[in-house]
């Protein structure tokens, strides 16, 4: 055999790494998440108890289920602004200025940012800001997690579409602008409808970043393992659950973080996939 | 021609108010620039709070001193004096885990990289990009618990350096593999061209020729890759726990600045030491970040 | 020259992109009214800058500086609302750009929608047809006007773009060589179309296609390295150029 023939399978070889990573890690969280499916069955999805206490104990992910998904929009409701004007600052009304690279800059430094350290920012920051303005008793809960979790992912939301603003011809511009319209306009009408799916992606790609977000949502959401009644309310998502008891969990608790796991795979993984997808097709 | 839309169209073009529309958008333009001021400020407001309240703390002894314990930083906060010790246990760490983690996901990140630039269009090979995208999607915790399965269950019995590392290279890999297969894109196809020409083996080729003319860009990859993990605290918190002492044992648990953070978080006794380890492990994570950033810009002038 | 009507007039003019880096210097001329006036020259004398400088499309550039008037019928455009200039004289650009988003029938009307004029359906049909017969474009996509006007061939997108400008009734229309993307088939159409929109509007025409000027302008101007050499009824300067370079141009010389 020759050396050429040898090099092909050595990098063929190594490609089969990611199918193992993957099937192995679906087959994993399965597994471990067999003796909790045996003893709740598909009622775990729809059971907002969760109970650990020796001889009471009940598990159900509905409550984290909820609590994941409403932390999540509603921090990618206040993210889409904060998101959206930056990349229309850096890929439109100050496109390759030096204000534009002081902006995009940062947002990258955003990006780097360890979880924990917004984690703590939100708690000694953010928190007695919210409670001193009178919006929460503790400041804890839904609304402190949201906001911080808002900021962790505007960079994810935005890398992308600027690139995809930037995308828009110019010529489509200057055809609006010859017919008279005002920048607002041409944003509006040209480059909106222009980059809306990659736009999208990039929001959906961000969504998906907000699901499985630890550190920081476990340090300000309140660790209540109830139904989230509202915005201020506490509550806990489907990662910070696993982060506060995968220490003290044992047996059937133990497999039940698990199978949070494995949905948190799967969400995550159809979000993800749905994003690309988009990109790939439309942009 | 029809003359009344003629006419029509000459009155509507002079009654619409151009007063108005360009106030709207010079209105928008504003709520805009605001909205992306707020956000830059937020850096700011970050990177500003921690350098002023860990700028005390660090000092000689933070790099070459194990963490306390909360009995003497107890003692510490009641004379008011500063809590002794440092962290040097989770710079060990820190440096273990990530080394190890990168000594796994550098080499299978770029040869699974080169395999996905040399076979673009083969559906096996879109296959495994699409993989690895959803890979990269996974959220943190959760491949902390599947390495928990794997390696802590199984191979260290116990919480372990070896599975901290598994975590962040099975993170970083994804990372190492989109950055390598796009930096070998940039490579001018002539170049390759010619090495293959001149019967070079193909190992050599790539070798010779693909690493080398993409270095810059392998290297961008793998530090942006390294800053991602070295800030994770998630994934460690369920492979390697964390420890009091420096420890160079793969099969025992370690500690890392990230899980020190977490830890003094949860101490009222060393909230003092947080913000020097935050700003630490912030200005680390950073300073690469910017040098990736900046040895990629350097390269693209060229 | 003594032009018949004018309906435009640059005093003076002169438009710099850097400090001292003038693309236009010191133009005076006098439109026409009804006519195609083509603007000559080889590239990079300013040809696009003078062109856009007229409907101040030149603004979008960063740090463009501009000294003298143009007046249209003898007001001085520097000091209209751009959006009001740009509604009285439309432009087509080099590369047929017909909006991807929207359809035919949307691409015609674009004018409206952007300005946020809302129009009943009826009258929008109404303008959709009659614009596009003014572009010979009617036969050609009347069962086609909902879908997107990036299917059309180039010449037909590019006369599309003609429609675009035409269906706000503007009193000029500017076009920077319309043609040099098409094939001599469709630029023969679009210089038929010219020639019979001039009975209603009035044209302005940059072209690097000397013998497409010497077909359809009436009159011509030279321009060269920013200034305005010769500005001349078409059929005399091409019979009898006045400035020597303004004959080399012509006769090949350079360009
Ligand atoms: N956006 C710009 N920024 C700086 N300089 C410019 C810009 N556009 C044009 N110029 C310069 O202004 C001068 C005139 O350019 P212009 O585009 O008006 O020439 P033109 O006659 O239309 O050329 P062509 O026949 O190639 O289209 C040139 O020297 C050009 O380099
Ligand atoms: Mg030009």
């Amino acid at each position: 055999m020759n050396s050429d023939k040898i090099t092909k399978y050595i990098l063929f070889g190594a490609s089969l790494l990611i199918l193992v990573l993957a099937g192995g890690m679906l087959y994993s969280l399965v597994e471990g998440s067999l003796p909790s499916f045996r003893v709740f069955g598909w009622k775990f999805l729809v059971s907002p108890e969760w109970n650990p206490t020796q001889g009471n104990q009940h598990f159900g992910a509905l409550a984290f289920i909820v609590g994941t998904l409403f932390t999540s929009i509603f921090a990618l409701l206040v993210a889409i602004p904060l998101a959206f004007s930056t990349s229309l600052i850096v890929a439109e009304y100050f496109r390759k200025t030096w204000f534009a690279n002081v902006v995009s800059t940062c947002v990258d430094l955003l990006a780097g940012i360890p979880s924990v350290i917004f984690g703590l920012w939100g708690f000694y920051a953010l928190r007695p800001f919210i409670v001193s303005i009178g919006l929460s008793h503790q400041g804890f809960g839904i609304f402190t997690a949201g906001l911080v979790l808002a900021i962790m992912i505007v960079p994810y939301a935005t890398s992308l579409s600027n690139s995809i603003i930037m995308m828009v011809p110019n010529e489509l511009k200057e055809a609006a602008y010859s017919l008279g319209a005002t920048r607002l306009e041409v944003i509006w009408n040209v480059i909106l409808p222009n980059a809306r799916s990659g736009i999208t992606a990039s929001y959906i790609l961000a969504f998906g970043r907000a699901l499985g977000e630890t550190m920081a949502v476990t340090m300000l959401i309140g660790n209540a393992n109830i139904l989230p009644n509202g915005l201020f309310s506490t509550g806990n998502t489907m990662a910070s659950v696993i982060a506060n008891e995968f220490g003290e969990a044992s047996g059937v608790h133990l497999s039940s973080l698990i199978e949070i796991g494995l949905l948190l795979f799967v969400i995550t993984a159809i979000i993800n996939a749905t994003g690309k997808y988009i990109i790939k097709k439309f942009a | 021609m029809d003359s009344s839309i003629l006419q029509k169209r000459k009155t509507m073009t002079t009654t619409t108010h151009f007063g108005a529309r360009s106030f709207k958008s010079r209105l928008f333009f504003s709520i805009v620039l605001l909205f992306a001021l707020i956000t830059i400020s937020i850096v700011f407001l970050i990177i500003g709070t921690l350098a002023a309240k860990g700028f005390r703390q660090i000092n000689w002894s933070f790099f070459t001193q194990v963490a306390p314990d909360t009995f003497d930083a107890m003692m510490a906060n009641a004379s008011g004096k500063i809590i002794p010790g440092g962290i040097l246990n989770g710079i060990t760490g820190t440096l273990l885990l990530v080394g190890l983690a990168s000594v796994i996901a550098i080499p299978f990140g770029i040869v699974i990289g080169i395999y996905l630039y040399e076979n673009a269009t083969k559906r096996y090979a879109n296959v495994i990009r699409d993989i690895t995208d959803v890979l990269q999607g996974v959220p943190s915790i959760v491949v902390g618990l599947i390495v928990y399965l794997w390696v802590v269950v199984d191979i260290t019995k116990g919480y372990s350096v070896l599975a901290g590392s598994v975590a962040l290279a099975i993170m970083m890999l994804p990372l190492i593999i989109r950055s390598t297969e796009e930096s070998m894109k940039m490579v001018p196809t002539t170049l390759k061209e010619a090495a293959i020409a001149l019967g070079t083996p193909y190992y050599k080729v790539i070798l010779r020729v693909l690493i080398p003319s993409s270095f810059s860009g392998l290297i961008t990859g793998v530090l942006l890759a390294v800053s991602r993990v070295m800030g994770e605290t998630a994934p460690l918190l369920l492979t390697t726990l964390g420890n009091s002492s420096v420890n160079w044992n793969l099969a025992k648990p370690v500690s890392a600045v990230p899980l020190l953070i977490w830890q003094f978080y949860n101490d009222p006794n060393m909230v003092n030491l947080i913000w020097s380890s935050s700003l630490f492990l912030m200005g680390f994570v950073l300073l690469l970040n910017i040098l990736s950033k900046w040895i990629a810009a350097k390269k693209s002038i060229q | 020259m003594a032009p018949a009507t004018s309906i435009l007039s640059i005093e003076d003019l002169s438009i710099a992109y850097d400090r001292d880096k003038y693309a236009v210097k010191n133009v005076t001329a006098t439109v026409r009214k009804n006519a195609i006036t083509a603007i000559m020259g080889p590239s990079g004398c300013g040809k696009t800058t003078l062109l856009r400088a007229i409907n101040r499309m030149h603004e979008l550039y960063p740090n463009i500086s501009t000294e003298g008037k143009i007046k249209l019928y003898g007001d001085n455009i520097y000091e209209m609302p751009t959006i009001e200039l740009r509604r009285k004289i439309g432009m087509v650009f080099q590369r047929p750009n017909p909006f991807p988003t929207m359809s035919i029938y949307e691409n015609v009307i674009a004018g409206y929608k952007l300005n946020g004029i809302h129009l009943k359906r009826s009258e929008r049909d109404e303008i959709v047809e009659i614009t596009l017969r003014d572009v010979t474009l009617w036969d050609e996509v009347k069962n086609a006007l909902h879908k997107k006007g990036t299917f059309l061939s180039g010449g037909q997108q590019q006369r599309l773009c003609v429609a675009r400008a035409l269906a706000f009734k503007p009193e000029i229309i500017l076009l920077d060589e319309p043609t040099s993307a098409l094939d001599p088939v469709s630029t023969a159409k679009i210089e038929d179309l010219l020639v019979e929109l001039k009975q209603h509007y009035t044209i302005i025409l940059v072209t690097h296609n000397m013998s497409q000027a010497a077909r359809i302008s009436d009159n011509s101007m030279f321009m060269y390295l920013g200034e305005l050499i010769e500005y001349e009824d078409t059929k005399t300067m091409f019979t009898n150029p006045k400035d020597p370079r303004t004959e080399g141009y012509l006769t090949g010389k350079f360009g």
